[in-house]
């Protein structure tokens, strides 16, 4: 019940955010968005995955936003071209019927014998606390299992503020 | 700098303990929900709040240019060098077991306690950057308030 009701809301949302002209009030609406993901995260038992929506979707994700926008216009330019409509209309259901029939094969949600349970998924809820040393398995797997991974986006988390600085950054002496 | 008082203090009251959280997310990374990506996202929000309210120029001084520069980069450095120093210490790389203590779980420990502080400095730093970088500043015109 409470899942229809969040996942009616993230479409209203989602379909508040596309329309709205005021640049600004779509970044809120966006923020309100990642907040009603963090509780659908919450219900699926995923509360990491739910803090990281809180913390990075909903707070710093926005006011990046907002920071951008306060550099260029609050109001979204709308051109309306029938033309261009519908073309981007039929491609978009075509695009949204292939993903669709890509879901067919997929395993049922919660069954145990999906192949997401079989491969390192035994050997993680097993072995994480004994080989690994730490209670919570999401952060077992994060740094010590896929650790390498881990270091690659600290690294890209790196390059995108070297870059911002590059592009952006006023020189002293000018 | 924002002109009502309940906002400057509200931000006042609020920072150290949004702070106080995100350090402790940060180091309860393998015990609770959270770590460093989490923590540090929180932290560097701190210092944002904290410029939106009273202005880039404080907020600058909060959180200097040279700081957060010098943090990005050593937080990742820590990283790659707990990963390097389990190399050279005989064993794979980011195999925490490795590190010189008695125990393995408390290499483990200790080792992810190191990298995640590594993520959080990186991240928090990398977000006050970009924030103090991306937004219009106060001497280019109208001042924006959030």
């Amino acid at each position: 019940m409470i899942d229809i009701l969040l996942l009616t809301l993230l479409v209203l949302c989602a379909l508040a955010a596309v329309e709205m002209k005021d640049l600004l009030s779509a970044g809120i609406v966006l923020s309100a968005y990642s907040l009603l993901m963090a509780v659908v995260w919450t219900q699926l038992n995923a509360v990491d995955v739910a803090f990281t929506e809180a913390s990075v979707g909903a707070g710093i994700t926005t006011v990046l936003l907002i920071a951008a926008i306060s550099r260029t216009d609050r109001r979204e330019v709308f051109v309306s071209r029938v033309r261009r409509e519908v073309p981007s209309l039929v491609l978009m259901l075509l695009t949204a019927a292939v993903l669709v029939y890509g879901t067919l094969d997929m395993p049922a949600f919660r069954d145990p014998g999906a192949p997401a349970n079989h491969h390192v998924a035994p050997r993680y809820v097993e072995g994480s606390e004994h080989e690994v040393g730490v209670v919570n398995m999401v952060t077992a797997i994060l740094a010590a299992y896929r650790g390498y991974d881990t270091l690659g986006e600290t690294t890209v988390i790196f390059t995108a503020g070297v870059s911002v600085i590059l592009l952006l950054r006023r020189r002293q002496r000018e | 700098m924002s002109e009502s008082i309940i906002r400057r203090t509200i931000t006042r009251l609020m920072v150290p303990f949004i702070q106080l959280f995100a350090l402790y997310v940060i180091v309860h990374g393998d015990s609770g929900p959270g770590g460093g990506f989490q923590g540090g996202v929180i932290l560097g929000a701190s210092f944002i709040l904290y410029a939106i309210v009273f202005g880039s120029e404080a907020g600058r001084k909060r959180a200097p240019r040279a700081v957060t520069d010098i943090l990005a980069s050593t937080g990742a450095l820590i990283y790659a060098g707990i990963g390097l120093l389990c190399l050279l210490l005989g064993s794979a790389f980011l195999d925490y077991r490795a590190l010189p203590f008695e125990d393995p779980h408390l290499a483990g420990h200790y080792g992810i306690l190191g990298i995640e502080i590594g993520v959080g400095m990186t991240v928090a730093a990398v977000m006050v950057t970009i924030f103090f970088e991306t937004a219009r500043r106060n001497d280019e015109g109208e001042v924006e308030n959030g």
